[in-house]
């Protein structure tokens, strides 16, 4: 099954708990505090919570099946994985950003301490990515659907 | 006889590898080319001369790339013409490939003008990894560099031989540099940050010839320039540009304008014959008519989708743009479309703080953004380009594009939930940017 997230704009309260759970999901401890506090550089989150006024969202990568970022990778670093989750290797990226200006959602963030793009992962090793977890309003929902037969 | 015959092993053959591959698991496959090396990034033969990216790190594709698509590769092997009576690739030596379906994708090669001197030791040009081998093997005796052109070639060998501790003085034609993909006010700033690297900038200046060392005459000396001045030197890069390497298809009924010109399916004028990458000319859904555009993004898409044709699942290409990031000397720089409106018909909307690194500009036609140049705060370039991509009239919120914080929260609600559900045309997975052909029995996302 291929999952997805999707949001529900007229939920979300702008709490950003996302994104500090997606932080520290992927940081090095996994732990809350000495994500925040201990580890440094600071892992960045990979989904961004918009506000205007009362409206508030959240944005992650959309897993494209015509992954522009990928297409545009320079060095190889992005590739759209079997089960249709698109990765980005941070190693083998050089921080050229040519997959933030190809990503049409705006969804790859620049981690400029680190000289790397990062992207949601779709938290591998979890169910449901820490963003929907612990959403607290239900605002970001995960779907899974089958797979494009090929 | 081979069902797929690729010339080329770079990006444009790697997107043609792996759509053939989702669609066609058996047919034999050939990569053809003259260069010995596994895939790997030429953009980042910058970061290999600079010392900060290995052979492992350069690899385009992993190890065993060749081995899981089932691809038969002639590797440092010329392919020096095409019979097409016969179907034929015909390499230096005697052997002779047969196609089936046969894909160009042979790039580009750097344009060197006629000038005296050009037969002395230490003149590169920079667009291989054997160029930066070279390049790197005469640091040793090269304190001070000229680089010929200003544009993106030339600014990537001027930041690697920097870090290396050359001293480097580019000289470029035109008033600016990376004029090909800047406006004026953005090389501005970025002539600010290459100055502060020390590098040395002379525009509306050409070399006229090279000379050689006083005690080695067919040594590389230094270099004279139209204006009479002359530049010691101990290295000389040219980096002028590329041409479409299309010399294969001189003497064939392929049609060659600048490039070997392709359809939307990207075929040549000649049937089963395809071309994709720098030596084509394709598509450009700016200018609305076929273009060169030699960059990465567009060889990699338009091979896709030229393997996808080769491999029986009709598919056609939605066009290429002219888009760089850059980020010479930690300034990052993004530019895409018709950075500079030919005339007074387009709307040019912008912001600049010279002091803050900071410039965006936005070109419109008709509410329709056309061109952009973003430098220093680019994080949201992507939603400007794929409002571009989409064709979308953004007059009831163009303004807020130059915002500080723009992002989709500045769109109107129902355009802003249509693009962000990805509930468009692909099936709920994000943008169809390959449209036509049947996409039951193959999908065109990696997937098998």
């Amino acid at each position: 099954m291929v999952k997805m997230i999707r949001r529900r704009e007229e939920v979300c309260i702008g709490c950003r708990l996302c994104e500090v759970h997606c932080l520290v999901e992927h940081s090095r401890s996994k732990d809350l505090v000495q994500a925040y506090k201990g580890e440094n550089p600071r892992v960045l989150p990979r989904v961004r919570v918009e506000e205007q006024g009362a409206l508030s969202f959240a944005v992650q990568c959309l897993h494209c099946q015509e992954p522009l970022c990928a297409y545009a990778c320079l060095t190889g670093a992005i590739r759209r994985t079997e089960d249709g989750t698109v990765l980005l290797d941070e190693q083998k990226c050089m921080g050229c950003w040519t997959c933030v200006l190809a990503c049409p959602y705006g969804a790859i963030t620049m981690d400029l301490q680190r000289k790397v793009a990062v992207k949601c992962d779709l938290c591998p090793g979890r169910d449901t990515p820490a963003c929907v977890e612990n959403c607290p309003n239900r605002a970001l929902l995960l779907s899974e659907e089958e797979p494009s037969v090929g | 006889m081979a069902r797929y015959v690729i010339i080329g092993n770079s990006v444009g053959a790697v997107g043609a590898v792996e759509a053939i591959r989702e669609v066609d698991r058996q047919g034999s496959l050939v990569i053809i080319s003259d260069e010995p090396h596994h895939v790997y990034s030429r953009p980042r033969i910058s970061e290999y001369l600079a010392g900060k990216s290995s052979m492992v790190d350069m690899l385009y594709r992993p190890q065993d790339f060749y081995q899981a698509h089932s691809i038969q590769t002639y590797l440092g092997r010329k392919a020096v013409g095409i019979d097409m009576d016969r179907r034929e690739v015909k390499l230096e030596g005697e052997e002779a490939l047969p196609w089936e379906y046969l894909l160009l994708a042979t790039g580009g090669v750097p344009f060197v003008p006629k000038m005296e001197g050009l037969d002395k030791t230490g003149i590169f040009t920079f667009t291989t990894l054997g160029d930066a081998q070279g390049i790197g093997s005469a640091l040793a005796q090269t304190g001070k560099a000229v680089v010929i052109g200003g544009g993106l070639i030339g600014m990537s060998v001027t930041e690697a031989l920097v870090k290396k501790g050359v001293e480097v003085t580019v000289i470029e034609l035109k008033d600016w540099v990376l004029n090909t993909i800047l406006d004026q006010e953005a090389a501005l700033v970025t002539r600010d940050a290459l100055a502060e690297a020390g590098v040395r900038v002379l525009t509306g200046h050409t070399v006229q010839r090279i000379q050689g060392r006083p005690d080695d005459e067919s040594r590389v000396g230094g270099v004279v320039l139209a204006s009479g001045d002359e530049l010691p030197c101990d290295m000389v890069v040219v980096a002028i540009g590329v041409v479409p390497r299309t010399e294969l298809a001189s003497g064939t009924p392929i049609k060659v304008n600048r490039g070997i010109v392709v359809d939307r399916r990207m075929t040549t004028s000649v049937p089963d014959v395809y071309a994709c990458g720098d030596v084509a000319e394709a598509f450009d859904f700016i200018y609305g008519t076929n273009r060169v555009i030699p960059i990465w993004p567009n060889a990699y898409l338009g091979g896709r989708v030229a393997g996808y044709n080769m491999a029986g699942m009709e598919t056609e290409y939605p066009g290429g743009v002219a888009m760089n990031s850059l980020k010479y000397f930690g300034l990052p720089i993004v530019s895409a479309g018709l950075y500079d409106p030919p005339d007074s018909s387009y709307q040019v909307m912008k912001v600049l703080d010279r002091q803050e690194r900071l410039y965006k500009k936005l070109v419109l036609k008709d509410g329709i953004v056309v061109g952009m140049v973003f430098l220093g705060a680019i994080d949201k370039a992507g939603i400007v380009l794929g409002l571009m991509r989409d064709k979308t009239d953004v007059r009831s919120f163009q303004a807020a594009l130059l915002a500080p914080d723009f992002g989709w929260a500045y769109l109107p609600a129902a355009l802003r939930q249509e693009k962000l559900s990805g509930n468009g045309q692909s099936g709920g997975r994000g943008p169809s940017v390959l449209s036509g052909g049947p996409r039951g029995e193959a999908s065109p996302g990696g997937q098998s």
